[in-house]
């Protein structure tokens, strides 16, 4: 082959990489857009208003970092929507986490029928949004609601639940846990991938069932839980529509959560750039929450030595 | 050994006995409320209120379902709930697909780094981005029509391309190479040799997209605005403000609002299943 013949071939070569770059810059041309529009755009559009005060109808007025200033030396309520946040989540996420993986035990068990329960347990979880809360607020009627009544038959007078103050987060948190069968899907995935003879050699050495749980089991599921931790989290904290429906914050702002405290300083008070500062500490927070969840990760999260 | 295995035996009947009962509990846990918000919505304010309850209404007060129904217009909202979600699918079937294919298959420079760009886009929190949207749509003159919902979805969304792009990577490359000769471009490709194959993973996105429309919340509540525009779920919130004493018709409508999606989910119960299983999120 020639020199010039090479030089060509390169030449091509080059070409064609130069062509199928393009081509995925072209495939990828809605992502980009979505992107700059419905993410970069407005996460900084929503940092600029979070310096201003705005309520729509005027122009935003600069006030430099006074909305921050204002939520964190006086503002009861930011505090308050912090504090039943964080009670929220750090207790429905890792109950979540924990009937998870036990629901995802039981329906793995290799049993006739076991299909039927599976079914069961994961329906719950395809059923939210405003209906789902509708039926769970006729569920905890002090009156003539069903958990009041089973517990009626026991001689017991249950408490006034969504109606309490010191019930009614308990009683959301029951509520969300209906739908566990999210989570528990992700772990049945991740129990179909542990393979069978790791059981069999623990069996031979005379392993019983915890000691196989606790051995092989768990460190393989350790993936799974990772990320229904993250996303548990993630999502989580951004909780809205069940404390606006059943509870609308009450009472007494014993279940006002971070979002309805955002939506209401934003959509019903107009304070567009407050509701930015709100909104720009609790990306914040989760941001660090996943960050350090990440970090950690790496001591608890067992990854087999497998390729892709 | 025989004794030895008999006893094994033994135990695992008591085992299997110990798990059947665990899981027949646990499925009068899940199902219960169902079946109560069912027969409450068979009941009329008198029968609804008594106690001890009948836990099969007797008799039974059908008229509560086309009562509750027309009491405010809800096939109007079903209506509009449905051109949102098969406008929002659309949009998310065409966009993720290309998006999808250009991550799994074509090199680039920078590439990477996008895919993580575009994987660590999930974390971003919708209570930040929904005012600035809000504020984006209200220039555009779009509060109040359905485009907020629609329109953003043929822009990709990042758990949907994730799963299409875990899907697409395991699609053998040789089957693309024989088109690639024929000089097939990379578009006819995808419509022709990759989509055909990857109907599961579209059928799970579909599932996936109409589940969120069908039970999106927060998003209506700020994009609509008039009663004729409202979806399902802002509907059964109107309906529920209105008539918060007359139980038996909140239950007929919730379960009517419920009811698309168990069906779904009955019919569909593999994709949602395999739907988490393409995207590799396991051991």
């Amino acid at each position: 082959m020639t020199a010039q013949a090479g030089a060509a071939a390169k030449q091509m070569r080059l070409n064609l990489r130069k062509r199928e770059a393009l081509s995925f810059y072209l495939f990828i041309l809605p992502w980009i857009l979505g992107f700059l529009f419905f993410y970069l755009g407005p996460i900084l559009a929503s940092f600029y208003f979070s310096l201003t005060s705005w309520d729509l109808l005027t122009a935003p007025k600069w006030i430099g970092l006074r909305n921050y200033e204002k939520i964190f030396t006086n503002d009861p309520l930011f505090f308050q929507s912090l504090k039943v946040t964080f009670i929220y989540t750090f207790s429905y996420v890792p109950l979540d986490l924990i009937f998870g993986l036990l629901a995802a035990l039981l329906v793995n068990r290799q049993i006739r029928g076991v299909g039927i329960f599976r079914t069961i347990f994961y329906l719950p979880s395809v059923l939210s949004g405003v209906a789902y809360v509708v039926m769970w607020l006729w569920i905890f009627n002090p009156q003539a609601g069903l958990i009041n009544t089973l517990l009626g038959f026991f001689g017991v007078e249950g408490p006034r639940w969504l109606l309490d103050p010191k019930w009614a987060l308990p009683s959301l948190i029951m509520m969300s846990l209906w739908g566990i069968g999210r989570t528990m899907i992700i772990y049945l995935a991740g129990l179909k991938d542990v393979p069978h003879e790791l059981y069999e050699s623990a069996e031979i050495d005379g392993a019983n069932w915890w000691h196989k749980f606790w051995s092989v089991t768990l460190p393989l599921l350790t993936p799974s839980i990772l990320f229904n931790l993250i996303f548990g989290i993630i999502i989580t904290f951004q909780s809205f529509t069940n404390a606006f429906i059943a509870t609308n914050g009450g009472p007494l702002n014993s279940t006002l959560f971070y979002v309805l405290y955002l939506y209401r300083k934003a959509f019903e008070h107009l304070a567009m750039g407050y509701a930015s500062a709100l909104a720009w500490i609790l990306f914040l927070i989760i941001l660090g929450c996943t960050v350090l969840i990440f970090r950690t990760s790496g001591r608890w999260v067992f990854y087999r030595g497998i390729s892709e | 050994m025989p004794m030895r295995n008999d006893r094994t035996r033994l135990q695992r009947e008591f085992w299997n006995l110990v798990v059947y009962a665990l899981l027949a509990a646990g499925a009068i846990l899940f199902l219960l409320p169902l079946f109560w918000a069912v027969t409450s919505s068979l009941k009329s304010d008198y029968q609804v209120l008594q106690i001890p309850p009948q836990w099969i209404p007797n008799p039974p007060r059908w008229q509560n379902y086309p009562e509750a129904l027309t009491y405010v217009p809800f096939d109007r909202y079903a209506l509009n709930t449905l051109v949102i979600a098969v406008g929002a699918i659309t949009g998310n079937l065409i966009s993720c697909t290309l998006i999808a294919y250009g991550f799994a298959r074509l090199r680039a420079p920078g590439k990477n780094f996008l895919f993580i760009l575009m994987l660590s886009t999930m974390m971003l929190v919708d209570p930040v981005r929904i005012i600035p949207m809000y504020i984006e749509f209200k220039a555009l003159d779009w509060i109040d029509t359905f485009l907020p919902l629609i329109v953003p979805a043929f822009f990709g969304s990042p758990f949907y391309i994730f799963l299409l792009r875990q899907f697409f990577l395991n699609i053998p490359r040789e089957l693309e190479d024989a088109a690639l000769i024929d000089g097939a471009n990379r578009l006819q490709i995808l419509l022709r040799v990759i989509l055909p194959l990857s109907k599961p993973a579209l059928a799970a996105i579909a599932i996936f997209n109409f589940q969120g429309v069908w039970n999106d919340f927060l998003y209506p509540l700020v994009f609509l605005h008039k009663q004729s525009n409202y979806t399902i779920a802002l509907g059964l919130n109107f309906f529920r403000s209105t008539y918060s004493v007359h139980w038996g018709y909140l239950m007929a409508a919730s379960v009517t609002a419920l009811l698309p999606m168990v069906i779904v989910f009955f019919l569909a119960q593999r994709y949602f299943i395999e739907g988490i299983t393409f995207t590799g999120i396991k051991g």
